[in-house]
């Protein structure tokens, strides 16, 4: 088993060099409890560089909660590793002390009572005020990066085809950016908005699926603080497999790890200094990938929504890990020198909401944003006594209501619901509105559909989108968590392999095995076929709502773990 | 509606899985045997060696109907010591021979793209052929999903 002193060994064997991080004081802050704004975006003037990173916004502008997962396993070589930690084992492993600010921030254990204590954690007016003091204080030396899933994943960016968060992208003075969900907007679109983009989306592995010719840009040189800086983007690979292909037929995706070793070259033949890799891989695929692909001296990850207080070294390469939704900005100096990093400070900063005081041009510009759909985004749809939320492998409680709403409103035995990684929390006692609703499901392919399956072909879903998950090589996994199930109990042994991880497959309304032979009405959303037919999936969850407006979801225990 | 597994699924169906278990089983065993007969075919019984060619193909398919692939041999491609041919199997398939590129010293070098129907996920497999008689191998991978719901 990997204990916290392996880890350490791995990744801090730098910090042990250079002096201690900023971590340390964080937690003393914390236990004092009494944050402010200057204790979490004070520091010390270190090295020639400033990286500041977001990823995995998914259209959240303003302050929200979002409890991280409870179960997140790792399997092959990353089992127990991090980002595979989650809970109290998670709090061990970063010396983080149970209900302070950063256990709340970054872990499950305790999470509606400590939201109520800490308050919601985001907000890009917030965010804005961080990027803005460190680039006074830091001046030519700061580079700002977007990881990408930042245009789609609520109403106003579902309504304005993610034209509302690329304007405040563009206020926030973004340098860069990659993407995945964008593409989701279709070819036309992602063109229109790149033609006016007022910063490049860079995307090592997107080719013209015709012409076999790079689609956009690989990497960019920047200079700041004199060092030479090339940011290479990796969009996510696997596009075109977990989205609508239809809606981008001649972008051909791809991990493509051979060119990101030509880029490298390209851009250290170029006289790019430092290397760093802009990636939407997920963390898993970018830790195999830092290990294959030599000379990239930082990873910032994203698609998996991870959030470490600490960078992983793999290598020579450091992976810093940003979380998702607004939540964190990172931070990372670095000394650059002779063309290597010679010293770094890394700090995942905490957005709390309510100790980082709002950039007032930002703000303002938020709320023109959303100035023509506020009435219908506070409309309330029910309320919830149950904490509702969707992060973790298996199941979530947000899910567990839209698959309700699926079985009773399609009429259906099982519901199919995809096991997205981003959606908002709610706490119990709060409103479900229009907003919470659309934070969960908002997409560009909502359609709920209603069809037979047989058992056999149920299994099959179930066995495949495992193996998306479990594979335990990363280059074949496709992040995401497990589809979620309603109407029917399984067993899942994730260490087995593809045809043989699913079993025990049950109807939960009879208690009866589930027959392969036999078929089932199944009703799901998100197909990624095109011309599937059938209501837009927040239109079912509301009809559910407006029947049945006092939300209660019961602990979801239809899902057994093998071992 | 008519619904076809890819519809089923915003989420990821299994082509694959179709493969992985049930009567798929012994089909992919014939397939392993005709693959193995055609190697041995081609390489006039000897066992390739690994190292000199590298195939380029995607971990996974995005459509498995037309996936691209690349094969290149490090050789000098002069009179005394090039590439003759590259095979291409697909161990799965129900007829594993893909495609077979011949090459001259004149070719200057030995590569080759093309695309390719997969049947499900499978060993994709190339093999070079030396003027001097040696075999050199490569093997990649390739999973064939339907779609899946990642983010």
């Amino acid at each position: 088993m990997f204990s916290r002193r392996d880890f350490l060994t791995a990744s801090v064997a730098l910090t042990t060099i250079l002096g201690p991080g900023m971590q340390g004081r964080w937690s003393q802050v914390a236990a004092q409890q009494t944050l402010t704004e200057e204790d979490l975006l004070a520091a010390e003037d270190f090295g020639n560089v400033t990286l500041l990173h977001i990823t995995d916004i998914h259209a959240q502008v303003k302050p929200l909660y979002f409890r991280e997962p409870s179960v997140n396993l790792g399997v092959g070589e990353a089992q127990g590793l991090p980002p595979h930690v989650t809970g109290a084992d998670f709090l061990k492993m970063f010396n983080l002390t149970p209900g302070s600010p950063d256990a709340y921030a970054l872990t499950s254990v305790d999470f509606a009572s400590l939201a109520k204590a800490y308050g919601r954690m985001g907000g890009l007016d917030r965010v804005a005020t961080i990027v803005k003091r460190v680039r006074s204080e830091r001046g030519d030396k700061t580079l700002f990066l977007d990881g990408g899933d930042t245009w789609q994943g609520s109403y106003t960016a579902n309504a304005t085809a993610g034209g509302d968060m690329v304007e405040v992208m563009h206020a926030l003075g973004v340098d860069a950016m990659t993407a995945h969900w964008e593409f989701t907007y279709g070819t036309d679109r992602v063109n229109e908005i790149v033609e006016s983009l007022q910063f490049p989306l860079l995307a090592s592995n997107i080719y013209d699926a015709e012409w076999n010719e790079p689609a956009f840009k690989a990497y960019e040189i920047f200079e700041r603080g004199g060092v030479k800086i090339a940011v290479i983007g990796q969009a996510f690979p696997y596009t075109p497999i977990a989205n609508p292909r239809w809606m981008i037929p001649n972008w051909s995706f791809g991990i493509r790890e051979d060119e990101v070793v030509k880029n490298v070259a390209a851009a250290r033949a170029e006289g790019a200094e430092l290397i760093v890799l802009l990636s939407h891989n997920g963390f898993d695929v970018d830790r195999k990938l830092a290990r294959r692909v030599e000379g990239i001296d930082v990873i910032l990850t994203g698609h998996t929504h991870d959030a470490l207080p600490e960078p992983v070294m793999v290598g020579k390469s450091m992976l810093i890990a940003s979380g998702s939704n607004g939540k964190f900005v990172s931070r990372l100096d670095l000394n650059v020198a002779g063309g290597a990093i010679k010293g770094y400070r890394y700090r995942l900063i905490p957005v709390f909401s309510d100790v980082i005081t709002p950039d007032p041009e930002v703000a303002a510009l938020i709320e023109r944003l959303r100035a023509p759909y506020e009435d219908e985004l506070k409309r309330e749809l029910g309320r919830t006594d149950s904490l509702l939320y969707r992060r973790g492998n298996f199941n979530g409680t947000f899910d567990d209501l839209i698959c309700q709403a699926l079985l009773a409103e399609r009429d259906a035995e099982i519901a199919l619901s995809p096991g997205f990684r981003w959606g908002t929390s709610l706490l119990p006692g709060q409103a479900i509105t229009v907003e919470d609703l659309h934070n969960a499901c908002a997409m560009t392919y909502p359609e709920a559909y209603r069809s037979t399956m047989s058992g056999q072909l149920v299994k099959d879903i179930l066995e495949d989108v495992a193996d998306n998950l479990f594979n335990p090589d990363p280059y074949y996994q496709q992040g995401g968590d497990m589809v979620r199930v309603g109407g029917m109990g399984y067993r899942i042994d994730p260490l087995q392999s593809i045809g043989s991880r699913i079993s025990e497959m049950t109807l939960l309304a009879t208690g009866e095995a589930v027959d392969p032979a036999r078929d089932y009405v199944v009703a799901g959303w998100a197909s990624v076929n095109e011309g599937t037919e059938g209501p837009p999936v927040w239109d079912v969850v509301e009809a559910h709502l407006q029947k049945n407006p006092n939300v209660h979801v019961e602990e979801n225990l239809s899902v057994k773990l093998a071992g | 509606m008519q619904v076809t597994r890819r519809q089923a699924l915003g989420l990821s169906a299994g082509a694959v899985a179709l493969v992985a278990f049930g009567p798929g089983l012994n089909a992919a065993r014939a397939d392993a045997a005709a693959t193995d007969k055609s190697l041995m075919e081609f390489t006039g019984g000897k066992a390739p060696a690994t190292g000199r060619i590298t195939l380029n193909a995607p971990e996974i398919a995005e459509n498995g109907n037309t996936v691209p692939i690349s094969v290149s041999v490090e050789s000098d491609m002069t009179d005394a010591s090039y590439v003759e041919s590259v095979v291409v199997l697909a161990e799965g398939n129900p007829n594993p021979s893909v495609a077979t590129f011949h090459f001259t010293p004149m070719s200057g070098e030995a590569s080759a793209t093309t695309r390719m129907r997969l049947a499900g996920t499978q060993n994709v497999i190339a093999i070079a052929k030396m003027n001097d008689g040696s075999v050199f191998m490569d093997k990649k991978l390739v999973k064939v999903t339907i779609g899946g719901c990642g983010g």
